[in-house]
């Protein structure tokens, strides 16, 4: 049964709605089969900065082109958005804007009087001080945990500014403490714009596809061209309106499945946008299986054909000389949950063996209730099982002390932070920012050179390695890592 | 302000930011007892600033709805418990978040039944809504001292040591120039027979250095208005009376006048010291920066394609008098109207116009107390002064100087735009950095 209720101001936690966990040492093959007959979450004893909902959601509105953004809270719970307006700027070429706007982000700055009197006043006033300043088409007010515990009624007030200033005015429930699993903040602000921005389809049209994604470049152009359609990214660098007609898309399709599971469902179930039954396409099975569900879809099969045979023919033999270099090489992966899946698809289409993983949080089954979105299942199909499979919400210290077991040739990460240990321990080590650019058979292509890029010019972390300041206690490096994780099953 | 209080481009995080403080102190580690997010928050305004046990490796309770309902002390014991497992440190600063704050837990007592153990544990209250991280740097550091540094108390006979200071000056990472600027203090202070303990960075020596804070003589605050209380508490603690300047000495004049007063002042409060060489010290190095200056002047006076002849800035108080005064005398480029982002409480406001407004007897520099930058963004963006202008500011401030077609110089955080490592801009060879960064910037517009 579906969980989405759109009539409800906040979204249902990824805990409850899909059941998912952030904790969990054993294999992949252990996890995917437990996925389908209750998982259970287990807890640490000891636990380091986790990330919260709140800068999710944050990363989700703050690029949309002419929107404005509140955080209503203390000042500290908008500190690190300057980043995103660092990366909208940075990244605008790669989708084609000429001349990116200085983002608008604010806070409501509430102080202590606030939290004893309540903030909706202050709210209420900073949302048309927003208005005046910035003349945005859309403002989006994130909640946070001040606001959340004093209980401010943020939904009423939205709904009366939206009324007075004629724009969509839209609350956003992304408390930190409401979630372990940080992506329940793109959900919210996913069920926000759901809410107050995507209206119902004027038409259907064909020449359209939905892309949920970050702002990586824009691979699907040219991927979509032979179908004579278009990417509709959503929602970095989308604007309010290019949101209000997602709704009129032939399909959609994600970059991850963990950002777009809430949306890519909700357009589907509320607006009649089907989403492809198929991960995103990472190795060459899985990109072969998505060009087909894709073709399927848009009922263009024998083009979805030709691009693969296309594809096989300009990309397979530098794959196979790509695997013949890298053979016998392992690997760690750490990333956010499909993501994390993702790059193990790359690994093992790669022929480089995935020893060990610590994936952020593990999704069962994503909103749209399809086991071919699962990407971790397919991983096992495709290139086998993965060893020392560990769901870990950036717990660094459950990393290093894997890490230094483990001893891999190579650390791929994704997320800031994680790969210092990696180097640390001499392990040379990649972060690729652009979710896009290990995409399909080309990323293959691409992810494997930059791999042997790194293998081979690993001076710098063996220099590193010799220097590295380390805070961890040698008791610990010596326990199991998950010593403190306990409870579940 | 803003009528409604709102905030546009913060340049400053809330009262939990000071764990950088923490984080600043070689071999100490923060503790949250907060929301899941307040590090990452934190972590992503400062930037590069893990430290030895910052960022992803700080422990944290992480507020679930549980805690928040039931409250979080069990939590926090567990999660202090096993620190000690884990981490290898020499100094715990429990911090509490927003939500520990709400829910009210008494993490006091808490943290001093680990303390009664002889654990090197202290707490401070750093929920968002009470303060920001200006305030709260003081916050943390009188817990230091009233919690841990006050059990060292019978070792050291306060004020005993005449020579050494403890200097109270730039807040670690908040000033990006602070691991510089807290090296050349202590070299100026040692050019002048004084040791200071620095307390935070490389230059520092750890928590032993702490422990050592009731023998200094006497103490040296470098502030505009932050600080201040920690001033205050060692003078009310131990007795050390403390010379207080009001900006961060930049370029010879402003070097010169600091050195001078710390050093009458030393010499009033019975420090032993050459005041002969003190004063060559002083001389030698004055000289040697307008050895720099006399060299430049031609080109200053001379270079005809163009240089920037008027600056806006926005910063810390201690930043924008600092740099007005520098900028007018020591560069001849003349500040215009100045921003003072750091949320000042209006009880230092005054002092601080005066003291900007001493710059010179010619003109008037409007100055404006706006933490919400971007009203600061909309008068800039009504101000039109002749000739070529610079912004120094955070990089927030980038964007406009590209608006306006101004040069920019990012000194302020949060700045995605520069790396700062141990540059400093205090000090002699501070101003000549501020020069070189000026017209290396210049220069590079061209061709």
């Amino acid at each position: 049964m579906s969980k989405i209720n759109l009539t409800l101001p906040e979204v249902q936690i990824r805990e409850i709605r899909i059941n998912s966990i952030t904790g969990y040492q054993g294999d992949a093959k252990g996890l995917v089969e437990a996925s389908y007959s209750g998982l259970k979450d287990k807890e640490r004893s000891f636990s380091q900065c986790l990330g919260c909902a709140t800068s999710k959601a944050a990363c989700m509105t703050v690029l949309i082109q002419d929107a404005a953004v509140i955080s209503h809270g203390p000042v500290g719970c908008a500190s690190c958005l300057h980043e995103f307006a660092f990366t909208y700027r940075v990244n605008a070429p790669l989708r084609g804007l000429g001349r990116p706007t200085p983002r608008h982000i604010f806070t409501t700055n509430l102080k202590e009087k606030d939290t004893v009197y309540g903030g909706n006043i202050k709210l209420a006033n900073t949302i048309r001080e927003v208005y005046e300043r910035t003349q945005a088409n859309a403002i989006f007010v994130l909640t946070t945990c001040a606001a959340g515990i004093i209980g401010d009624d943020v939904e009423s007030v939205c709904n009366e500014a939206e009324e007075e200033l004629g724009i969509p005015v839209v609350a956003i429930f992304c408390e930190g403490f409401r979630s372990k699993v940080w992506t329940t903040g793109f959900d919210a602000a996913y069920h926000g714009i759901a809410r107050k921005l995507i209206q119902k389809p004027r038409q259907r049209r064909d020449d359209m596809i939905n892309v949920i994604n970050f702002w990586g470049s824009d691979v699907f152009s040219d991927w979509f061209a032979p179908f004579g359609a278009k990417p509709n990214f959503i929602t970095p660098y989308s604007t309010v309106n290019g949101l209000k007609f997602a709704s009129e898309a032939a399909a959609t399709v994600q970059a991850c499945s963990t950002l777009g599971s809430y949306l890519g469902a909700v357009l589907e179930q509320d607006f009649g946008v089907p989403e492809i039954p198929a991960a995103p396409p990472y190795g060459i099975a899985q990109t072969d299986r998505w060009f087909r569900a894709l073709g399927k879809i848009l009922g263009k099969e024998d083009i979805a054909e030709k691009i693969i045979a296309e594809k096989k023919e300009k990309y397979l033999l530098k794959i196979e000389e790509l695997r013949r270099k890298l053979q016998g090489k392992t690997a760690y992966v750490t990333a956010g949950a499909a993501h994390g899946h993702a790059l193990l698809d790359v690994l093992g289409e790669l022929g480089i063996k995935a020893i060990g993983a610590a994936i952020f949080h593990h999704d069962p089954i994503y909103d749209s209730g399809r086991k071919e979105n699962d990407q971790l299942a397919q991983r096992v199909a495709d290139y086998g099982n993965v060893t020392n499979f560990n769901v870990c919400n950036k717990q660094e210290f459950e990393l290093v002390n894997a890490l230094n077991r483990i001893r891999p040739d190579l650390l791929l990460a994704r997320h800031g932070g994680m790969t210092l240990w990696g180097a640390k321990l001499g392990i040379p080590s990649l972060l690729v920012g652009d979710e896009h650019y290990s995409m399909g058979y080309e990323g293959l292509v691409n992810y494997g050179e930059r791999i042997l890029e790194v293998l081979e010019n690993d001076e710098f972390v063996k220099n590193l390695q010799k220097h590295a300041i380390n805070p961890y206690t040698k008791w610990w490096l010596q326990q199991a890592p998950d010593y403190f994780l306990k409870g579940g099953v | 302000m803003s009528k409604s209080g709102l905030i546009e481009q913060e340049r400053y995080t809330c009262a939990i930011g000071a764990l950088q403080s923490v984080v600043a102190i070689p071999r100490a580690v923060p503790i949250l007892h907060s929301g899941p997010g307040c590090g990452e928050m934190i972590a992503g305004f400062f930037e590069r600033s893990t430290g030895y046990a910052g960022g992803c490796t700080s422990p944290c309770t992480n507020f679930t709805e549980k805690e928040v309902v039931f409250g979080g002390i069990n939590r926090l014991r567990e999660i202090i418990k096993n620190t000690y497992k884990v981490l290898d440190t020499d100094l715990q600063v429990v911090m509490t978040g927003c939500t520990a704050g709400i829910v009210g837990d008494d993490v006091d007592s808490l943290v001093a039944e680990f303390a009664e153990e002889g654990k090197p544990i202290v707490s401070v209250e750093t929920a968002g809504f009470k303060a920001n991280n200006f305030e709260a740097h003081s916050l943390v550091v009188n817990a230091i001292i009233d919690q841990y540094v006050s059990r060292f108390e019978d070792e050291y006979e306060f004020k005993s040591e005449k020579n050494t200071v403890n200097l109270i000056a730039s807040i670690p990472y908040q000033d990006p120039f602070w691991k510089g600027n807290l090296a050349e203090y202590k070299r100026l202070l040692a050019g002048l027979g004084l040791k200071a303990n620095v307390l935070f960075g490389p230059n520092c020596g750890g928590v032993k250095e702490w422990q050592t804070i009731p023998a200094a003589g006497f103490n040296v605050l470098v502030s505009p208005w932050y600080g201040k209380p920690i001033a205050d508490n060692l003078k009310a603690r131990y007795g050390q009376e403390y010379t207080w300047f009001h900006h961060i000495p930049i370029g010879a004049n402003e070097t010169t006048e600091f050195l001078n007063q710390v050093l009458d002042f030393a010499l009033s409060q019975g420090a032993q010291i050459d005041e002969a060489a003190a004063r060559a010290f002083i001389k030698h190095e004055s000289d040697a920066y307008y050895e720099e200056i006399d060299n430049l002047a031609t080109f200053l006076l001379e270079f005809r394609y163009g240089l920037p002849n008027h600056a806006h800035i926005l910063h810390d108080a201690g930043y924008v008098v600092a740099l007005s005064k520098f900028l007018l005398h020591e560069v001849g480029i003349v500040p215009k109207e100045q921003f003072v982002t750091d949320g000042t409480p209006e009880k230092f406001q005054d002092a601080i116009r005066a003291d900007l407004q001493s710059t010179s007897n010619k003109k008037e520099i409007p100055i404006y107390f706006e933490p919400d930058a971007g009203k600061a963004h909309q008068i800039l963006r009504g101000i039109s002064h002749k000739g070529r202008g610079l912004i120094i500011g955070s990089g927030w401030d980038k964007e406009l100087a590209k608006e306006k077609d101004y040069d920019f110089i990012s000194a302020a955080i949060p700045s995605p735009y520069r790396l700062v490592l141990t540059t400093n801009y205090a000090g002699f060879s501070g101003g000549l950095r501020v020069i070189e960064d000026i017209y290396h910037l210049v220069l590079s517009s061209y061709a």
